[in-house]
């Protein structure tokens, strides 16, 4: 692997984070993160789009004119998405009743949205594919901290098994019901930006 | 029935908050937020389009997309299910209306358009509208019940907005530790407001 395919994949974890960094993706990320199970299906589901959205974009990016680019480009990511919502329904029902319309609203996602406009549109299929997957991944891994995070203190599960167990189950642990309503997701955020910034004093902003 | 509207208002705008309980428009939200000038004429331009887009969606669900709902056009067509493509009939109308809008505010009411001008085109990707559009094929509402859900959320949404950006003007004084500049003091502000917001819940007329 040459130098610059992994900056591309590498990048986006925690150098150029796309939600700490970048402030993309964050709309409708949040809402999934109250259990792991959710988390990871948005994760794989939002991974799988911004991969083959940045790549069937970067394939014709030539011939797209650029007046109608962002046609294309939804167009695009629609149909992905689409399909993306039909396999959920198909094999993990129950999740994506739970995911609900988060899973449409991937279309509107800044992240899938903003890596073709930014960087599929200039660079070739390879590296394209590259960016979607190190974005998707970096994305991914702030939702399943704060999911972590949500779950463990909010019910004392992890991907539904009791880890702390609660005192309705006879355990000692008293579930923070906080955690389970969305502020403690801002909160979550907040906290990681603020350790990510700590460590790489670069990305603290001028203000 | 006045009552069924004003509680479903109610409860767009405070319980169910597009911004602070589903984190529907958050990028354009945090972005905007820096000056509340600014953060007013995001508001409305959103409060216009979700106005628009949510009861026009809901015609087009209802008319063409639905399970059956061919059948006006013609007896055959009634057993046609074309809901697959609602994802893809709504980004595509809210994105045309949204165009649609930008021109006729330009030919008709100039001053309108050159103070939301800039905003326009990034409503057609803000989460909110779509968002809303969602929630309203799911929970199936009717035509009046789609406006006033449209109209609901987007006073909601902008309301969050214009509080989130006057709030941040004044934190311009405080110290603020470096590494939670910006960015991270903005998400434990809103995460302040939503408990603040929290208090709605449980609101029923």
């Amino acid at each position: 692997m040459d130098k610059k395919t992994k900056s591309t994949l590498i990048d986006p974890l925690f150098n150029d984070n796309p939600i700490a960094l970048q402030v993309l993706g964050i709309c409708s990320a949040l809402a999934v993160t109250t259990k792991m199970e959710t988390a990871v299906v948005m994760s794989i589901a939002l991974t799988a789009v911004t991969t083959l959205s940045n790549l069937s974009i970067s394939l014709i990016r030539n011939k797209i004119p650029s007046s109608i680019r962002i046609i294309v480009q939804l167009t695009i990511i629609a149909s992905l998405v689409i399909l993306t919502d039909q396999i959920l329904k198909a094999f993990v029902y129950d999740i994506a009743k739970q995911l609900a319309v988060f899973v449409g609203l991937i279309i509107t996602n800044c992240i899938v949205m903003g890596r073709a406009e930014a960087f599929a549109m200039q660079n070739g299929p390879r590296l394209a594919v590259w960016d979607g997957i190190g974005n998707g991944v970096g994305y991914s891994m702030v939702l399943l901290v704060v999911a972590f995070f949500r779950e463990l203190l909010g019910s004392g599960k992890l991907f539904g098994i009791n880890i702390l167990t609660p005192v309705t189950e006879g355990g000692w642990y008293t579930p923070n019901g906080l955690m389970v309503m969305s502020p403690s997701a801002f909160f979550l955020i907040g906290i990681f930006i603020w350790i990510l910034r700590t460590y790489k004093t670069d990305q603290v902003e001028a203000e | 029935m006045l009552e069924h509207y004003l509680s479903l208002a109610i409860k767009a705008i405070f319980v169910e908050n597009m911004a602070l309980a589903f984190f529907l428009g958050m990028c354009s939200f945090l972005a905007v937020s820096k000056k509340v000038e600014t953060a007013i004429g995001l508001g409305a331009a959103v409060i216009f389009v979700l106005t628009l887009a949510v009861p026009f969606n809901q015609v087009i669900i209802n008319l063409l997309l639905k399970e059956g709902a061919l059948a006006w056009m013609h007896p055959d067509l009634a057993t046609v299910d074309l809901s697959f493509l609602s994802l893809l009939a709504q980004i595509g109308t809210i994105a045309a209306l949204v165009q649609i809008v930008e021109m006729t505010l330009d030919r008709y009411a100039p001053a309108l358009y050159a103070a939301l001008g800039v905003f326009l085109p990034l409503i057609a990707v803000n989460c909110a509208i779509l968002g809303a559009s969602l929630f309203m094929e799911q929970r199936e509402y009717s035509f009046g019940e789609a406006t006033v859900f449209g109209i609901g959320s987007g006073i909601g949404w902008a309301l969050a907005v214009i509080a989130l950006a006057a709030l941040r003007e004044k934190m311009r004084y405080s110290n603020v530790p470096p590494a939670l500049r910006g960015l991270g003091i903005t998400f434990i502000v809103t995460g302040l407001m939503a408990i603040g917001f929290l208090a709605f819940s449980g609101i029923q007329l």
